[in-house]
């Protein structure tokens, strides 16, 4: 909403006050003031003109040499390449010397030979919008009235002495989208008086309901009121009221229009002239329209409408979308001389739905939504009629055509000043209240402790006990409400113990040394199941801004290995990324996805990097392994884990594995493959991903120390040669099913697989830790539970170096 | 004999002084004062002489053992001290190079205004609570106080699965089902977590972003215990100078609603480019839980009040660290990342 302090001052005075005061003051207390605009953007210099005489430039198809009188006696040269430039016009001159908006100055220039002493203007040139400059005047100059005094101030005449506020207006303020609305605001918060217009007029002798009938068959419309008004005449509205339709956004047309479009502004309420002879049949029926029906609308687009679609007819065929936009059949054209003014109350609901499916929001439509003064619509009708009468030579029929079934009682609210004070944590005095509820106009009672208000019917929003709380203390002011924090809380508070362990997760990993990655949850259909752990029905949006953000993600893995693209293609030479994040599987019973909790870790380039001692390690599977393991470690699950080979498309067939918690399968880990390095240009890169929810929730003992070894342990090592495929896990679960109880570690310290084994063998050495925390062991002791592993190891096929 | 005593000590001494290593002076010492060594030859040779020359003899002979392993042990301790000398210039290294660097990451700047939100509550006995990122049309609007077809959703631009499931636009569904789970029972939680919007992605603009709610309520909750609140938060984050103030908006599920501003950090509320020279700075919404929301969760809007608040953590941290970009967050670049390793204060 845009309000011209020039028009806002018509009814509520604001003198005092500078405009960056007032709109602190109109912000503080409810409706924010998104900017203070002055029209006259500092504009100097730029004064009345009067064209004595035109001449085509001697060497120049499309320019004119004007000499034009800017002060008594002072006449100057001016080029002028307007097509509509005329002799015994007025108009606008920028002076050499005038700055413009956009920082155009006006100097003497001489264009093509002839000497040019300033620039007449356009209303665009003066930082009008385009949009709203009336047609006429478009793509040219802006021609002022006769009367206009060569020299004087030429933006006073043009209505740019003038400052805008723009109000960013909440759904619940629409009150405010009126300019009577915000005068009602202002004057509340300045404890000043509201203006309001005096509606008056003459009337003829002849009935408007013998020139027309209405019949309203719909629900949708309560209300219907029109008025007719003859031997209208179509010209240009006065310049005053041309001005101020400007500074509200709208383009100025012609008299009758205008007058709808100011009374829009002025009164909130959506007004539609038709011509009264291009309705023909001499009746309105407001009725749903039949699915199908058809429409051409004033933008000259046919519309289609459905049978839930609000129109207004003439008993044969639609003239307009019911508080959406008039039909081209019954427009006002400059040959119209008897017109009907509509003012209706149209439900909001309705009319939203069918402006959304028209694609056509207007400033009607946006009213009528939010729903308008029901006290308003008639007088609203009223005011028209009298500025028609005013404005346009109009003679008003005597009476409104009229169906009026809505209910125009104001809203009651019951509130105790007690209830008010007790949610605000305030003393205010019951003085104070009443004070601020009748700045507010609102009707309001004290009565056996209780405030009786009724809240006029502009103010929509106010319907319950904390409307009235919110209205008290944004003019009583949020500044004087004091600090506490609530009392009486025998809530403890904390973690749960999920959110803990994720945090020591996320504190193992990047001490691990992995930086904490987010990514979007929305991703390709294509990427939406890759890597993922278990893939299930992907979960898509109706109505996706693009492919690359449509379907809900089953993996993290994809957008990681982004990210670590987006890094070393800007030359990191080191990138390991974590994530935590959910992934969305498949439809529980409640209609949504399910969603897991799950974390992944990219680590690609080098891993350590310390250049001057040589030392040079290239990420590889284990040392995302080791980080893995180091977490299950911390998590008490070190234990219950194991790694399982796997295939994962995507993911390198011989570098993959499943990880199974307690034989459930809970994450992958594995270098991508060298295809997928490739498309994203990476060189050895590794992934992981596991479902954190399932580690994190699995139960884990309770921790109970056990004693520190008193008596020393003893080592034995065996190595043995074994087939390339054979993993050394098995072979450690050979070691530890055969190990007596003594058995306490079983570690790998060595690996060969070269030119000293025979093809398709490697050599694996082990170091086996005996222990007992009872006594020092005894060699024999120690020979006889070793020599049970080596038979079980040669059982097993392995043979022993 | 006396003679031949001195001339003894003089060679062992002379030897002393010319051996350059322990290895030498050990001979020395064990070819002079060994059992076999000359000068125990002497002692044994002693009971020869005369009841009168023994004694002095007997002196004379200690004095030089004495003297000889007085001036040995004085010579292997400047040898000793020589040789940690040489082993100390050899071990010498260059301080100035850098050190092995340990390997270390950092979380997200994101999480770290999260997790700095959380402590803060928790402290004031809070629990976390989470929701689902999909949410049902009812707990992300209806149980919020927008109905089908209200005005205000226009406000969310919202992205559907179906006509009934979206993803959520704010982390206010978790307070309804947290209302909807505890039957009526006081509430104190804060919500962090990933929300979503139909928007273009661009400087200002992520259709993916991070917000926390906060909703308490209780008995005889007030609209000054939110102030209150919503002033150690804001201290909190941005310094123990700040001050905020309430200005009067519009939520569906709030009333009365606010938006709360900050006195800028930057300048201390003089005026500055962070702050486009008013001196706040606006941080997040707010308000009364609207008596409407606490019905349809089946608390007496007579009996109990709350207040809620929501943030964004995006725009927490954009202010708190001057970040310019809201796609920084989302596109992971370490060298961004990195910047969120140190302590502050
Ligand atoms: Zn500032």
């Amino acid at each position: 909403m845009l309000v011209s302090l020039n028009w806002l001052k018509q009814y509520v005075d604001i003198d005092g006050l500078t405009a960056e005061e007032l709109a602190e003051k109109i912000t503080r207390s409810g409706i924010e003031v998104d900017a203070v605009i002055d029209r006259s953007q500092g504009m100097t210099n730029v004064v009345v003109g009067y064209v004595v005489s035109k001449e085509k430039h001697p060497d120049a198809d499309k320019l004119n040499v004007c000499q034009v009188e800017v002060g008594e006696g002072d006449v100057r040269q001016i080029i002028c390449g307007a097509p509509n430039v005329a002799a015994g016009q007025k108009v606008i001159v920028a002076l050499p010397g005038a700055r413009l908006p956009g920082g155009i100055k006006i100097k003497k220039a001489k264009m093509r030979g002839q000497e040019s002493n300033g620039m007449i203007c356009s209303l665009q040139e003066l930082g009008v919008e385009g949009r709203v400059v009336p047609k006429a005047y478009a793509d040219g100059i802006y021609v002022l009235p006769e009367d206009a005094v060569p020299g004087s101030d030429a933006l006073e005449l043009v209505g740019l002495r003038d400052i805008v506020l723009e109000l960013g207006l909440t759904p619940n303020r629409s009150d405010a989208l009126s300019m009577l609305g915000v005068a009602y605001e202002v004057a509340a918060i300045l404890s000043r008086e509201v203006k309001l217009p005096e509606v008056k007029y003459e009337t003829t002798y002849e009935k408007a309901e013998d020139y027309l009938k209405l019949r309203v068959e719909a629900k949708e419309n309560p209300l219907y009121a029109a008025k007719v008004v003859k031997n209208v005449k179509i010209e240009q509205s006065p310049l005053w009221l041309q001005h101020y339709l400007m500074a509200a956004g709208v383009r100025p047309h012609n008299n009758v229009v205008d007058i709808t479009n100011y009374i829009l502004m002025e009164y909130g309420q959506p007004l539609h002239a038709f011509d009264y002879d291009a309705l023909k049949t001499k009746e309105i029926v407001v009725r749903l329209a039949n699915e199908g029906e058809k429409i051409v609308t004033l933008d000259d687009q046919e519309r289609t409408l459905k049978a839930h679609n609000l129109v207004i007819t003439n008993g044969v065929e639609p003239v307009a979308i019911a508080g959406v936009m008039g039909g081209a059949n019954s427009e006002v054209t400059e040959n119209t001389t008897t017109v009907v003014i509509e003012s209706a109350y149209f439900d909001g609901f309705s009319v939203r739905r069918t402006s959304k499916e028209i694609g056509l929001r207007s400033d009607a439509s946006a009213r009528f939504e939010k729903g308008v003064d029901p006290n308003r619509v008639i007088l609203a009708a009223e005011r028209a009629a009298q500025l028609l009468a005013e404005l346009a030579g109009g003679e008003v029929l005597e009476g409104t055509v009229l169906v009026d079934e809505l209910d125009k009682t104001p809203t009651r609210v019951v509130v105790s000043p007690d209830f008010i004070n007790a949610r605000l944590g305030m003393k205010i005095s019951l003085e104070d209240m009443l004070s601020i509820l009748k700045r507010l106009q609102f009707d309001v009672e004290a009565a056996n402790g209780l405030l009786i208000i009724d809240a006029p019917t502009r103010r929509q929003d106010i319907k319950i006990e904390e409307d009235i709380v919110e209205e008290i203390a944004r003019l009583y002011g949020y500044d004087e409400i004091p600090m506490t924090l609530p009392e009486g809380n025998d809530q403890v508070g904390g973690l749960t113990s999920y959110q803990a362990k994720r945090r020591v997760a996320r504190n193992f990993l990047e001490g691990a040394g992995l930086y904490q990655a987010v990514t979007y949850s929305l991703t390709s259909e294509e990427l939406s199941q890759k890597y993922a752990l278990k893939a299930e029905e992907t979960t898509k949006l109706l109505m996706p801004m693009s492919e690359e953000r449509s379907t809900l993600r089953q993996s993290l893995i994809p957008h990681l290995l982004e990210s670590a693209s987006y890094n070393v293609a800007r030359n990191a030479e080191s990138v390991a990324l974590y994530e935590i994040g959910s992934v969305f599987l498949g439809k529980t019973d409640e209609g949504l996805p399910y969603e897991e909790e799950h974390v992944a870790v990219v680590v690609t380039g080098k891993w350590v990097d310390n250049a001057w001692q040589g030392e040079k390690v290239n990420a590889d599977f284990f040392i995302v392994k080791g980080i893995l393991e180091g977490l299950f470690e911390k998590l008490g699950l070190a234990d219950r884990i194991s790694y399982v080979k796997s295939t994962v498309d995507g993911l390198h067939p011989g570098q993959t594995a499943d990880i199974f918690l307690d034989g459930e399968k809970v994450g992958i880990i594995g270098g991508l493959h060298p295809v997928e390095r490739k498309n994203l240009d990476l060189k050895d890169t590794f992934v992981a991903e596991l479902n954190l929810k399932a580690i994190l929730t699995a139960t884990v003992e309770d921790l109970v120390y056990t004693a520190v070894p008193r008596f020393p342990a003893m080592t034995r090592d065996i190595a043995l040669e074994l087939d390339r495929s054979t993993p050394a896990g098995e072979i450690i679960e050979i070691i530890r099913k055969a190990g007596t109880k003594l058995l306490k570690d079983v570690k790998v310290f060595d690996v060969y697989e070269g030119e000293k084994m025979a093809p398709g063998k490697k050599s694996v050495a082990f170091s086996l830790t005996y222990f007992d925390p009872e006594r020092t062991l005894t060699d024999d002791e120690v020979v006889n539970a070793h020599e049970k592993v080596l038979k079980a190891l040669v059982e097993a096929g392995a043979e022993v170096r | 004999m006396e003679q031949q005593l001195k001339q003894l000590e003089q060679e062992a001494l002379a030897k002393i002084e010319a051996a350059s290593n322990l290895k030498e002076l050990n001979d020395v010492r064990v070819a002079y004062l060994g059992k076999k060594g000359p000068i125990t030859d002497l002692l044994k040779g002693m009971g020869k002489l005369s009841p009168e020359e023994r004694p002095k003899m007997g002196a004379l002979v200690n004095t030089v053992r004495e003297n000889v392993t007085n001036q040995l042990e004085a010579r292997i301790a400047v040898l000793e001290e020589q040789a940690i000398q040489e082993q100390l210039e050899k071990e010498s290294i260059d301080v100035t190079l850098p050190g092995r660097k340990i390997r270390t990451g950092n979380r997200h700047p994101l999480t770290r205004v999260i997790e700095e939100i959380e402590d803060l509550f928790l402290s004031m006995g809070y629990e976390i609570a989470e929701g689902p990122e999909v949410e049902k049309d009812y707990y992300n609007f209806e149980a919020l106080n927008l109905p089908k077809g209200h005005p205000a959703r226009d406000m969310q631009d919202t992205f559907y699965i179906t006509e009934e499931t979206l993803l959520r636009t704010h982390t206010s569904p978790v307070q309804a089902r947290t209302m909807e789970a505890k039957k009526g029972e006081p509430i104190r939680i804060i919500c962090p977590g990933k929300v979503f919007r139909r928007d273009n992605d661009d400087a200002t603009h992520s259709h993916q972003f991070m917000q926390i709610e906060g909703l308490v309520i209780g008995e005889n909750i007030r609209m000054s215990d939110l102030k209150g609140t919503l002033d150690a938060l804001a201290k909190r984050m941005f310094g123990e100078e700040r001050e905020i103030r309430l200005r009067p908006s519009f939520f569906p599920f709030t009333e009365p609603s606010v938006e709360v501003d900050v006195s800028c950090h930057k300048c201390g509320g003089k005026g500055c480019n962070v702050c486009k020279q008013t001196g706040w700075i606006e941080i997040l919404g707010a308000g009364m839980v609207h008596p409407n929301v606490l019905e349809m969760a089946g608390y007496d809007s007579k009996k109990l009040s709350g207040f809620a608040f929501g943030i964004g953590a995006e725009r927490i941290a954009m202010l708190k660290y001057g970040v310019d970009d809201i796609r920084h967050f989302y596109t992971n670049d370490i060298r961004f990342l990195s910047q969120f390793h140190r302590t502050e204060e």
